[in-house]
């Protein structure tokens, strides 16, 4: 399943139709995962846009965390760096990135890592190094970054993942990110997994709406718990597809137009 | 006042075949111009060393100038994968690239360790993912006081380290604001500095959570305006977001990247 299939929805009591796609529905599923007044350590892409659209809905008091020093930003656009202008100029205050890592992330005062991956396992063991041998790889990913670490020091994490046979793996290609000690969800196109606190195994727990139980086990390289109380997940409701279509239009925009703001000179300066 | 040569002295003086260099800048400040020098200088054997290794490795290493890569990331932000990177790991062109790989937060330690010339650093932790098996530089110990489990890293000690900062003063002493990475680290564990800057002054204007680098840690200031672009100087220019998109394009095929790299660096003369 592409990003682009859409789903027709019945919305409440009318008969609205109110199509979305499957990647809308996954960042949702994920904004839905943040609490406010928590702190979370955010990367870029997915992970920050769910993140924006939790702390323009139900999380206005969540503090975003990002590895470049960033702490408190508010960005009204998705970054497509973790150092864009836009997190330094709306952030509460800046460290240095041994601070960022040292004093507030292996400190213990993050509470929720988001994460993307390119390969997850059957106990949320993350990798983003290589797909295929270390020394001669097929396909060489860009690396760690601060995963590892937030992983092991946040109290939860949350992972947004497209779900595909190739990406949910009984055996990772390398571990770049072993699996948080505390609750790890994942959220993907279509459904919900999440940790079971005494093995630490990814169970289904919601399968997310048009989506059979038949078709994610089959997008699931290890033979995959259903919880017993299996959940379908709520669609997108207007006030979250608004609110990150907001915020990804003015990203494109922001792609192509490069708006060289005058407010952006500093008055120091 | 520390001598104002060009870049192309600077880095003729002070950058040698063989040399391991840090380009530092977290998506900010990346000291684009100072690498498209080295480039055009056709330095050989370099290491290089950098926690967000970016386009600007990916052109380095791409041009031939590195024999192995020092970092804890590799990609173009906010578009994937670096192809120049990714070609010389997996199919050694146009020669074969040697990495030593990091985690952000080891690095950062690596660099702060180097910076207070300390041997080693540590981060938290007890070694369980295939980073630590396969980095020589990483290593468990145990907390000689509470017996708890932590990873030393060895201090880095680039013979150069080259930074981009907004601007500096008549007496050579540099400020930098804004997101400011690793960058102080890196100056401080070097045994060389190069400092770019946007604009030099008369003094400078106390700046809060601005950083300033004294003259008397900088071997050689060069006033380059632009030389961060296409990344972005906070207070000066915004990021070339376009170029980070377009940069996909042309570097997945080595005939296009070497193209654009005659017409966009081998043939500009530095200002």
């Amino acid at each position: 399943m592409d990003g682009t299939k859409r789903f027709g929805v019945r919305a409440s009591m009318n008969t609205v139709l109110r199509p979305y796609t499957s990647e809308e529905m996954m960042t949702i599923g994920a904004a839905r995962k943040f609490r406010d007044r928590s702190i979370c350590f955010v990367g870029v892409g997915l992970p920050s846009a769910a993140a924006c659209v939790a702390r323009q809905l139900h999380s206005p008091n969540i503090t975003l965390v990002y590895e470049s020093g960033a702490i408190g930003s508010k960005p009204t656009t998705v970054p497509l760096s973790i150092a864009d202008p836009e997190l330094a100029e709306t952030a509460e205050f800046i460290v240095s990135v041994p601070e960022i890592f040292a004093y507030w992330l292996q400190g213990g005062r993050v509470d929720t890592g988001v994460l993307g991956t390119a390969q997850v396992d059957r106990f949320g063991n993350l990798n983003t190094t290589v797909i295929g041998d270390y020394r001669s790889p097929k396909i060489r990913l860009p690396g760690a970054g601060g995963a590892p670490h937030i992983a092991a020091n946040a109290r939860e994490i949350v992972v947004i993942v497209r779900h595909n046979p190739k990406t949910f793996v009984s055996r990772l290609d390398f571990v770049t990110t072993p699996r948080c000690e505390g609750r790890t969800t994942v959220v993907t196109d279509l459904g919900i997994l999440e940790s079971e606190p005494a093995s630490g195994e990814l169970i289904l727990t919601s399968r997310h709406f048009g989506i059979s139980v038949d078709q994610i086990r089959e997008a699931t390289g290890w033979p995959l718990n259903v919880a017993d109380d299996l959940c379908e997940t709520a669609v997108p409701t207007d006030e979250e597809l608004g609110a990150l279509r907001f915020l990804t239009d003015r990203t494109e925009i922001g792609k192509t137009a490069l708006p060289a703001s005058k407010h952006n000179r500093i008055a120091a300066a | 006042m520390v001598q104002l040569p060009t870049l192309r002295e600077a880095i003729a003086q002070f950058v040698h075949d063989g040399d391991r260099v840090a380009l530092e800048g977290f998506s900010h400040l990346v000291p684009f111009a100072a690498g498209h020098e080295i480039i055009r200088q056709q330095r050989r054997n370099l290491t290089l060393i950098r926690l967000s290794a970016d386009v600007i490795y990916d052109q380095m290493i791409g041009m031939g100038c590195a024999k192995k890569l020092i970092f804890s990331w590799a990609g173009n932000p906010g578009f994937g994968l670096l192809h120049r990177f990714r070609d010389a790991v997996e199919t050694g062109w146009p020669r074969p690239l040697e990495f030593e790989e990091y985690t952000h937060a080891s690095l950062a330690v690596a660099f702060a360790a180097g910076a207070a010339r300390l041997p080693f650093g540590i981060v938290r932790g007890d070694p369980r993912h295939d980073v630590f098996k396969h980095t020589p530089a990483l290593a468990p110990m145990a907390c000689p006081f509470t017996g708890e489990n932590v990873t030393a890293v060895r201090a880095v000690h680039p013979d150069v380290t080259i930074i981009h900062a907004q601007r500096a003063d008549k007496d050579g002493n540099v400020q930098l604001w804004g997101i400011v990475g690793i960058q102080k680290e890196a100056v401080l564990a070097a045994k060389k500095v190069i400092v770019t800057v946007e604009e030099l002054c008369d003094r400078l204007e106390p700046l809060p959570n601005g950083i300033v680098i004294p003259s008397w840690v900088i071997s050689s200031i060069v006033h380059a305006p632009g030389g961060a672009r296409p990344s972005y100087v906070h207070g000066y220019y915004q990021r070339d977001t376009q170029f980070y998109g377009e940069w996909d394009a042309i570097a997945r095929d080595r005939d296009r990247f070497l193209q654009w790299m005659e017409q966009n660096v081998l043939e500009c003369v530095p200002a």
